[in-house]
């Protein structure tokens, strides 16, 4: 995938927040309101991935001079093409926020070749140098708020089994899983956790049979990684164990089941790019963060929370707010045995290593 | 119901033949009466449809107008609503003649899914090995590919109704789930590019394996070819001896044995012909749009492909028309969130209103004196053109 840009961010650094170039932006701009198409892959309140989106977008509908667009339910094919040419042609969009992956290439990137007034800025971090100015790409570090999910999953276990509904074997589903034990094995080297992938992103059927499954074999915190968390939490809740979220705060859904939660925090992004593109600069075209950059933050902790769990998880929060926090670090083997990083090594969040992780780490049960 | 539309056709071809033979100008009424039937029931139906809708749409506080007007608009209105249309359309002609070709048998099948996916993994999976070759042997290869893949699918499924009367239906639709489950598979194992990481992937195909767009439109050649598959659907089940006979297996299996047609063979056949023009959908999605396999094949043509072939009854003619309407449909659901606010599951409502009253209009048929010759109470007519379905005098 994007080796070239990843190189040239180690090349530059551990600064989280990169502009790579900032061409000026439609000069127009300033003259009427600027319309921000917001296009979803699924439904936007699905207390998930999508609703995390939806959120960011609410928040730019109150600035003055920005008026939002949206679309739900927009498949990766070429209907998001025609999606963002009607909210060019018939909204006059000058700014599209894609969300979700699969709509990068190629959709946007024959988009952006046909609009080249237009900025696109594509959520999952694909872009390279090779690709239009005028498009860009955006991601978060979340596994950080799995880490701090698996500390605070890691006092209210019982069993020592912690249990993890997973969407599909890639990099940043994988980086989550690991995030999660590292966080629960720092706490106590001896709990294990068991992995479920469904294969799809949204299927809750299974999402429903992965949780029972997972609850059965001993599990009692559950979290997982799919586009709508809410079967899986409401799931847990009903059977009595523990939930740490994920995308969005679905505190709602498990009442005092629901320990804490990974979310992303997509407003002060989205707000960054209309008011650089107000004042006629065009949004970096590679843009990462994480907790410090408040990309992602966590859930309030829910009542079942100690105090020591708290005391524990801020205390690894701040660490992290200092940037360079290695989730992944030696000495350290996977589940098959092999060595990821030898002693002394470790992964900081930007670490271009865990883009392409294809391993879960000892402890995990499951295989990529 | 399919299976009735079926011999009706039969017997009135049979009745055409065996019974004195009506005047001329009567003949020519009752043909227009019959066809003023196929057309009036299926779009009345679709009015009732809008007209139900509009109540749902009022209830929510929107104005139906104002929907109608975004619909025209966002599907209709202007060469880039129009070209959206067709270009949402073109998969689906496709997918429907998958539910219209094994409907002539009276079978029932809803799996053209698993096949468009097949269809489009095998077209990718053939054009990795080929990479390199001439341009024509590479697209002919993969569309070869996508046709077998798609053929031996769901001739399967056709194979297993013919000698163990397993039921087409729920076959079909297993058949889909285990063909989308082994695609995610073999994306994500044996075919994967290994440079697809958070996207699994098949190898991105050669620049001169990729389709372009028909000249002057930005809609890819899937329309045209669909449509060719349309008219050649039409001519197969109604201007061949094959399709004939396939009516008549349709209508009743064990006339049609008794004369010696070869049911199972014809079943298998329709139905593995469905699969292999539904598994072209996923050719185009895989040469002209995504240049590679990859989860996003799974969007939901099949189910709409279903919805279509209802719409048009059956009538591989009338399939065309259907599609457009419903991609046009489609094309502005996005417009109709953006300005009436309501969810995208509004479009929906209305595919499902449509496809309920459609099917309940198909109980219609015959009961209209106006459509229905055989109630002229003229007895020459009554004579020369007996109610459908009627026992030979």
């Amino acid at each position: 995938m994007a080796h070239h840009s990843i190189s040239r961010r180690t090349l530059l650094g551990g600064t989280a927040v990169l502009g790579l170039s900032a061409l000026s932006a439609r000069g127009a701009l300033a003259a009427g309101p600027m319309t921000v198409g917001v296009i979803y892959v699924g439904p936007k309140d699905d207390y998930g991935y999508n609703q995390a989106h939806a959120k960011g977008a609410a928040a730019l509908k109150g600035l003055p001079g920005i008026e939002v667009v949206e679309e739900e339910n927009v498949r990766e094919t070429t209907d998001v093409q025609k999606t963002m040419e009607s909210m060019i042609n018939m909204d006059g969009a000058s700014l599209i926020l894609p969300t979700s992956f699969g709509y990068f290439d190629p959709h946007v990137l024959i988009e952006a070749k046909k609009n080249p007034k237009v900025q696109f800025r594509h959520c999952g971090g694909l872009w390279t140098e090779a690709n239009p100015k005028n498009a860009g790409s955006y991601f978060g570090y979340i596994a950080q708020g799995q880490y701090l999910n698996g500390i605070v999953a890691a006092h209210a276990t019982k069993s020592k089994k912690l249990g993890f509904v997973a969407a599909k074997p890639i990099p940043q589903v994988l980086n989550n899983i690991n995030g999660f034990l590292m966080g629960a094995r720092s706490v106590d080297p001896a709990i294990t956790c068991q992995v479920i992938f469904t294969g799809e992103w949204s299927l809750a059927v299974k999402e429903a049979e992965a949780t029972n499954a997972l609850i059965d074999g001993g599990a009692d915190v559950i979290t997982c990684h799919v586009d709508s968390p809410k079967v899986t939490v409401e799931t847990a809740a009903r059977r009595g164990a523990f939930v740490c979220g994920y995308h969005a705060d679905q505190s709602a859904l498990a009442k005092d089941k629901y320990l804490t939660g990974a979310e992303w925090d997509w407003a002060p992004i989205y707000k960054g790019f209309v008011t650089g593109m107000q004042a006629g600069k065009a949004p970096p075209n590679f843009l990462r963060g994480g907790l410090a950059d408040g990309f992602v933050k966590m859930s309030a902790y829910g009542p079942a929370v100690s105090e020591a769990a708290r005391k524990n998880a801020d205390a690894v929060k701040a660490e992290m707010m200092k940037g360079g926090f290695a989730i992944i670090r030696g000495p350290l083997k996977d589940n098959k045995g092999n060595e990821i990083a030898a002693a002394g090594k470790g992964l900081p969040e930007n670490a271009p290593e865990l883009e392409s992780t294809g391993y879960l780490v000892e402890g995990v049960r499951g295989s990529a | 119901m399919v299976a009735d539309t079926a011999t009706t056709d039969a017997a009135s071809a049979d009745s055409a033949v065996a019974a004195p033979r009506a005047p001329a100008g009567l003949q020519l009424r009752a043909w227009a009466a019959r066809r003023a039937e196929a057309a009036i029931i299926p779009l009345g139906a679709l009015a009732l449809g809008l007209g139900l809708f509009s109540l749902f749409l009022a209830s929510l506080g929107k104005s139906p107008a104002a929907f109608l007007d975004l619909v025209y608009r966002g599907g209709f209105g202007s060469s880039f609503a129009l070209q959206n249309s067709l270009q949402r359309a073109a998969p689906l002609l496709f997918a429907a003649l998958c539910v219209a070709l094994p409907a002539r048998l009276g079978l029932v099948v809803i799996g053209g899914e698993g096949a468009i996916v097949l269809g489009g993994l095998a077209a990718a999976a053939v054009a990795t090995p080929l990479s390199g070759a001439p341009r024509g042997v590479g697209i002919a290869l993969m569309a070869l590919a996508a046709l077998l893949a798609g053929a031996l699918w769901l001739g399967a499924v056709g194979a297993l109704r013919a000698w163990r009367g397993v039921n087409e239906t729920i076959a079909s639709l297993l058949m889909s789930y285990i063909a989308i489950a082994l695609a995610n598979h073999l994306i994500e194992g044996w075919l994967r590019d290994p440079g697809s990481l958070n996207k699994p992937s098949t190898r991105t195909l050669d620049e001169a394996f990729r389709i372009g767009p028909l000249p002057g439109l930005e809609v890819h050649w899937g329309l045209a070819v669909g449509l060719v598959a349309c008219l050649f659907a039409w001519v197969l089940t109604e201007r061949t001896t094959l399709g004939f006979a396939a009516r008549i297996a349709g209508g009743n299996v064990r006339a049609a044995q008794i004369q010696g047609l070869p049911v199972g063979r014809l079943i298998t056949g329709f139905t593995a012909l469905g699969g292999a023009l539904a598994a072209l959908a996923g050719f185009f999605e895989v040469a002209a749009v995504h240049g590679n396999a990859n989860g996003s094949l799974v969007a939901g043509y099949g189910y709409t492909g279903i919805l279509i072939a209802f719409l048009a009854r059956q009538n591989p003619l009338a399939i065309p028309p259907v599609a457009f309407l419903l991609g046009g449909i489609e094309a502005s659901s996005g417009l109709i969130q953006r300005r009436l606010h309501v969810p995208d599951a509004t479009i929906l409502v209305l595919e499902g209103l449509l496809f309920l009253l459609v099917l309940m209009g198909e109980t219609l048929y015959g009961r209209f004196k106006v459509f229905s010759p055989h109630l002229w109470g003229d007895k020459q007519a009554a004579a020369g053109l007996k109610p459908p379905g009627a026992p030979a005098p």
